[in-house]
């Protein structure tokens, strides 16, 4: 931080010792627990499996599904490589359609009556309903998954950045009339900055959804192949009766989402540590 | 020295020459609301001008129409010495500061002081020196990098003062900037409004709802009342023109505030005190 070292005091800064073993502390605990739920939850299960002599078809202890995850690695991250090309993908162009159309819709009442009533029925009508018909109008497989998951993707995205755009302070936007200000400047210097918070909400939400309208839309397509994603698979093991094996695709499709969602807490982070309240530290 | 706080009509008053006229303004809100009726208005180059008034006397909308933020629905507003462009509106030198800080949150406090010249096309390399100066003003040089949530209250309208004063304005409008604050930065700040009017010569028009900060800060105060929006009289304060915590406590001041609290109450009915 550049700011002069006479900014009034805000509590402990990171260089006191006190404040220092607090945050360490807190680190720990953060780390830890969940770390001592997990490893409950597992030798639970595995006490289970054992105890009742479950069979693997049923279901396979955490053991088996580990030493499946690293047998089967080669077929499984290969679909999660399709899985998750396909949700960055969707996620990529729903954050570029879903701006552009929020920046659109804001700027112009006409487009925001023509256009907002149809993304909310596209939004409202339920994503598996409208694949079958994707899959038939799609060129190929792939761009039908593609075109669902951004369907699903894009609306939060928009949603939100409408009400960020919308939410300016109007004394920030007299203030700007009052200095002459051009619809370009209120813009880029005023609506967009002040959207953001809405936006980083939009796309941690869009981002968690791009990955399971990917996964849906894939089970829905029913691709088969060795392009198809991890949905397949998991789909395949279960008509096999692979069960470690779906359990293996499981862990793979959780823990893609949970890297997702951090990714976007990480940019939305980064974007606003220096000011809004969401991004910092509480202290009193 | 109670005939220090004499009253007069406004056409009595002043001799500078006239910054902005406001003739016969009326402003009719679309629900209906009579908001200012029949405004005579003359701020003069030099005056530190006060509306001063219970809420819903218009003094603020007042304040915006001066601004250019909303038309008045029937009267005229005049700028007598201000150059015209070519569409014929007026090329007002205003600045105006909010009750709220109404800073950038994203922006650190360098960036909202150069909004206004930013807003001109005036580049940040160009106006370095002039930002920085504005903030020297208001003392605030060296919080340059700092993000307004860093700030505290006072500092933050310091802020906003110094964003006002950077395009070095011909008029300064103030829409009851320190009403949020307590009282002893309101006392702080109101004399760093006094020095820098001494020190850049500025024409002040400042909304407020305070007695006391009118009579301390003002040459000229106009007492409004409510339902609908008017003036109900003009108090010039014969004050000195240094001004200082002497004069909050001299016989002068008292007797200005007893006349301005007087005007005040007689102008408000039984009802206006709810």
């Amino acid at each position: 931080m550049s700011t002069p070292s006479s900014t009034p005091d805000t509590g402990g800064t990171p260089s006191d010792p006190p404040y220092d073993r607090a945050r360490r502390r807190e680190l720990i605990l953060r780390v830890a627990v969940p770390l001592v739920i997990l490893v409950a939850v597992l030798l639970l299960w595995d006490w289970y499996v054992r105890a009742y002599d479950v069979k693997p078809y049923i279901l396979p202890g955490p053991g088996l599904v580990a030493s499946t995850l690293v047998k089967d690695w080669g077929t499984l991250s290969s679909a999660l490589v399709v899985t998750v090309r396909i949700t960055f993908t969707a996620l990529f162009l729903a954050v570029v359609g879903g701006s552009l159309l929020a920046i659109l819709m804001t700027q112009s009442k006409i487009f925001e009556l023509a256009l907002f009533p149809y993304a909310v029925i596209l939004q409202v009508t339920p994503i598996v309903a409208i694949a079958p018909l994707i899959i038939i109008y799609a060129p190929s497989t792939q761009s039908a998954v593609l075109l669902c998951a951004f369907i699903v993707t894009f609306f939060p995205i928009l949603s939100n950045t409408v009400a960020g755009l919308k939410s300016v302070d109007h004394n920030l936007l007299n203030l700007f009339e009052l200095y002459g200000a051009s619809r370009w400047q209120t813009l880029f210097l005023l609506k967009i900055p002040a959207a953001q918070p809405y936006f980083f909400a939009g796309l941690r939400i869009g981002g968690g959804l791009a990955l399971i309208a990917a996964v849906v839309a894939e089970f829905a397509a029913g691709s088969a192949g060795a392009g198809s994603g991890l949905a397949f698979r998991i789909l395949e093991s279960q008509y096999r009766l692979n069960i470690s094996r779906l359990f293996a695709g499981l862990i793979m499709l959780s823990a893609t989402g949970v890297v997702i969602y951090w990714l976007a807490s990480l940019v939305s982070y980064l974007a606003l540590r220096r000011w809004h309240e969401s991004a910092l530290n509480r202290e009193n | 020295m109670s005939s220090s706080a004499n009253t007069a009509t406004a056409d009595t008053l002043p001799t500078s020459p006239t910054v902005v006229r406001l003739a016969g303004v009326n402003k009719t809100f679309s629900n209906g609301t009579l908001a200012l009726s029949g405004l005579d208005l003359d701020v003069h180059e030099g005056e530190f001008l006060s509306l001063l008034g219970p809420s819903g006397c218009g003094k603020s909308t007042a304040l915006r129409i001066i601004a250019g933020l909303g038309q008045p629905s029937s009267g005229s507003i005049e700028w007598p010495r201000t150059m015209h462009d070519a569409t014929g509106s007026p090329e007002r030198s205003i600045g105006f500061v909010f009750q709220e800080p109404t800073l950038m949150p994203w922006a650190d406090v360098f960036h909202n002081v150069w909004l206004p010249l930013r807003l001109k096309g005036q580049s940040k390399a160009s106006v370095r020196a002039s930002v920085m100066e504005a903030l020297d003003l208001v003392g605030l040089a060296s919080f340059a990098k700092a993000y307004p949530r860093e700030l505290s209250g006072g500092m933050k309208m310091r802020v906003s003062i110094a964003r006002a004063l950077v395009t070095r304005p011909q008029l300064l409008l103030m829409d009851e900037p320190f009403a949020a604050l307590d009282e002893i930065t309101r006392f702080k700040l109101n004399n760093d409004i006094l020095r820098l009017k001494a020190q850049l010569g500025w024409t002040v028009v400042f909304v407020t709802h305070s007695v006391y900060e009118s009579v301390y800060l003002s040459s000229r105060i106009v007492v409004m009342a409510a339902r609908p929006g008017r003036v109900v009289r003009t108090v010039t304060v014969d004050g000195p023109t240094v001004r200082d915590e002497d004069f909050r406590t001299s016989d002068t001041y008292n007797a200005t505030c007893r006349t301005v609290s007087e005007a005040l109450h007689s102008a408000m009915g039984a009802g206006d005190h709810l």
